[in-house]
């Protein structure tokens, strides 16, 4: 049974369909790493994930149990069972890098602070960020923030870590120290489900590669055989393009 | 004319005019303050419930809309007589501040709810992304996140509309508000001259209306610099 | 509550009270004219007359915006008559709305006036240009497009502000509504029906505004 199935998912903002047929899987200690054109509906899937945006057609299923995105109850446990973090904007800009931590468990979960903050620090430390606890987002750089937004979404304990064009939005010259933090967990066996432009990053780390393009699955493969071999003309086309620079 | 101004000053500057230009003074600026007070809390809710997203609650944000489109159109002086006339009409025995100091909360709630409703849009769709996913409740979202981001963009605006809304109270003098426009009535029908009478209470509404502005300014100023930390 | 509505009453009025909205948009329509040739030369002093120009233009437009403008056409009503100017109510009020009106205009021409980089004013005097002519042929045209939206606001706001003049007995639409209730006593409909109107009236001025604007300067405007 995988961790999380997906089957048939359909989506729309409005009256503009954005998923049209979604079918995936991810198994424990998988790194799935979605990649495809912009506009392509990876980002959009995340958001039904999460619950941000209802699906019209499909199940999503955690542990072969289907979640009901209509039930408010069932979408908080869902919510408590995934974590994400966006490209940008993710800090609270109004706390410092611990309190952006530590809020969530203490004041959602209802977990006691000290033993949150102990965490917190940990996780930080694990980002390499244990000496900014007390600085706000604002004084931070933009692969810091990512950082800490990723010691925070690791704050909720996830079974699963959806990372949504984590460093997508920032300068080159910061991505590697986002990448690393990901290498780490990585390594640790997090269950990770990835979209990302960092195609050396994606080949790199992944378990699996999925290839999206307008709102559907186009391939499915390992990071070697995507890349290197793909069997899907779309697939090639892609891959062609972005592997020449 | 101003032979008359100075010959009459003595008898118009007393001790009891003083007196009913400073309680007249009061009113004024209570009823702009209290209805901008009662105009934020309600606004805050309309402005909230603005953004449900629910099917259900869709009536609720047509009403919504429609309320502050409205009341944001139409003069003072009519939503006064409304609100004079309704409770006329339901017998209701209510002091005639309170008949315009609930039509200054009317006003002031369409008008703050939009001021509200744009600053809890200029906080980015992540943060409020981010604090559903994190299964924080629309209370908690509001309180931990986006007031604490959006009050410093808001507050200025409303600020700004309450010092505003202090002339406009002016009309309450038509209901028999004892506010400082009808006290200057009060005393140019006792004879002193217009020019005289409605020149100090033109002074008057100066004096409360001008410092206020300035502190407005200073503030501004202070929050714009501490955002841009 | 035992009250009746009674609209059907009221409506028969409906063409007396939309004639009082057209007056309603007139008087805002001239107030604004008025005002804006007051808010030109105030701009310009404000922005380039000497400390004596400035002073006076600042305590104006101070004076007239930290005051009611209720007060002020009260100030002209009554005062006037006693410094021998006779006025009839219309003249006075619509006297009232255009300094009134002058002080906000100054302000928002003002801004439009420092929107203008310094160079482009530059290069025109050394064209030869006088104030005038640089104020004419360069300032102008060039904050034509930015000022519409404050300016049409702001005549939509005017409009809604003739509403006061009904005080003075002057028979724009809120005036016509007094009347109407004074002769039907059905107060309820006639305000409620009076309110419709000026949100029909501000709402159709807004759109056309907004036509207007697209079409003279590509400008977007905001509804108020």
């Amino acid at each position: 049974m995988h961790h999380l199935e997906i089957v048939d998912l359909k989506a729309s903002y409005g009256d503009l369909p954005v998923l049209e047929q979604i079918s995936l899987t991810v198994d424990k200690g998988e790194i799935v790493c979605l990649i495809g054109p912009s506009g392509s509906g990876k980002s959009t899937l995340f958001r039904v994930l999460m619950g941000l945006l209802p699906p019209a057609v499909g199940e999503v299923r955690l542990d072969g149990q289907a979640i009901d995105y209509g039930n408010k109850k069932a979408v908080r446990a869902i919510r408590d069972r995934f974590a994400i973090v966006f490209q940008q904007y993710n800090l609270f800009q109004n706390m410092t890098v611990l309190q952006n931590v530590t809020v969530a468990p203490v004041k959602v979960k209802k977990s006691k602070a000290a033993e949150v903050e102990r965490e917190a620090k940990e996780l930080l430390a694990k980002v390499g960020l244990a000496d900014k606890l007390k600085s706000y987002p604002d004084e931070l750089s933009g692969g810091q923030q990512q950082r800490v937004a990723i010691a925070r979404a690791l704050a909720l304990r996830p079974e699963i870590l959806l990372l949504d064009e984590v460093t997508s939005a920032l300068d080159p010259e910061l991505v590697n120290e986002v990448l690393d933090a990901i290498r780490l967990l990585a390594a640790e066996g997090m269950t990770m489900f990835i979209v990302s432009h960092e195609m050396g990053f994606v080949r790199e780390v992944s378990s699996k590669v999925v290839f999206m393009a307008d709102g559907r699955v186009v391939e499915v493969g390992s990071p070697n055989q995507i890349f290197d071999n793909p069997r899907e003309v779309r697939t090639r086309e892609f891959v062609g393009k972005i592997l020449r620079h | 004319m101003f032979a008359r101004i100075i010959e009459e000053a003595p008898t118009f500057f007393t001790y009891y005019n003083g007196l009913l230009l400073m309680e007249a003074m009061a009113a004024t600026f209570m009823l702009s303050a209290v209805g901008c007070v009662i105009g934020f809390g309600a606004g805050f809710f309309l402005a909230v419930a603005r953004r449900t997203t629910s099917l259900g609650l869709l009536p609720l944000r047509v009403s919504t809309f429609g309320f502050v489109e409205a009341f944001r159109r139409i003069p003072f002086l009519v939503t006064l007589m409304l609100v004079f006339f309704i409770f006329e009409i339901v017998k209701i025995d209510i002091s005639l501040f309170s008949v315009a100091l609930i039509s200054v909360c009317l006003i002031a709630t369409a008008f703050i709810a939009e001021i509200i409703r744009g600053g809890l849009e200029s906080v980015h769709q992540t943060q409020w992304d981010t604090a559903a996913a994190m299964n924080f409740s629309l209370a908690q979202t509001l309180i931990y996140v986006i007031m604490p981001q959006a009050w410093k963009i808001i507050l200025p605006p409303v600020f700004s509309f309450f010092i505003l809304f202090i002339k406009d109270t002016a009309l309450a003098s038509q209901i028999g508000v004892v506010e400082l426009t009808y006290a200057g009535k009060i005393l140019n029908n006792k004879g002193f001259s217009a020019a005289l009478v409605f020149g100090s209470i033109l002074v008057l509404y100066f004096v409360i209306s001008y410092p206020l502005a300035r502190f407005g300014v200073w503030m501004e100023s202070r929050l714009a610099s501490s955002r841009n930390r | 509550m035992d009250y009746v509505f009674q609209f059907g009453q009221v409506v028969d009025y409906l063409p007396y009270l939309v004639g009082g909205a057209w007056l309603s948009l007139q008087i805002a329509f001239l107030a604004f004219c008025g005002g804006m040739v007051i808010g030109l030369f105030g701009a310009m002093a404000k922005t380039f007359g000497g400390p004596v120009l400035r002073g006076t233009a600042n305590a104006y437009v101070t004076f007239l915006t930290n005051t009611p403008q209720l007060v002020q056409i009260y100030f002209l009503f009554f005062a006037l008559p006693d410094a021998g100017i006779l006025m009839s109510p219309y003249q006075a009020v619509l006297l009232g709305m255009t300094l009134n009106a002058g002080a906000y205009l100054t302000e928002i021409q003002r801004a439009g006036f420092e929107t203008v980089h310094r160079n482009e004013m530059e290069a025109a005097e050394t064209l030869g240009m006088n104030l005038w002519q640089r104020v004419r042929y360069v300032i102008l045209p060039h904050i034509a497009r930015v000022l519409f939206p404050p300016l049409s606001n702001q005549y939509i706001l005017m409009t809604l502000g003739t509403s006061m003049a009904a005080i003075f007995g002057v028979e724009e639409l809120t005036g016509r509504a007094f009347n109407v209730n004074a002769e039907t006593f059905r107060a309820i409909e006639v305000f409620s029906l009076t309110a419709g109107i000026y949100i029909v009236v501000t709402l159709v001025a807004t759109v056309i505004l907004g036509l207007l604007g697209r079409f003279l300067f590509r400008a977007k405007m905001r509804m108020i």
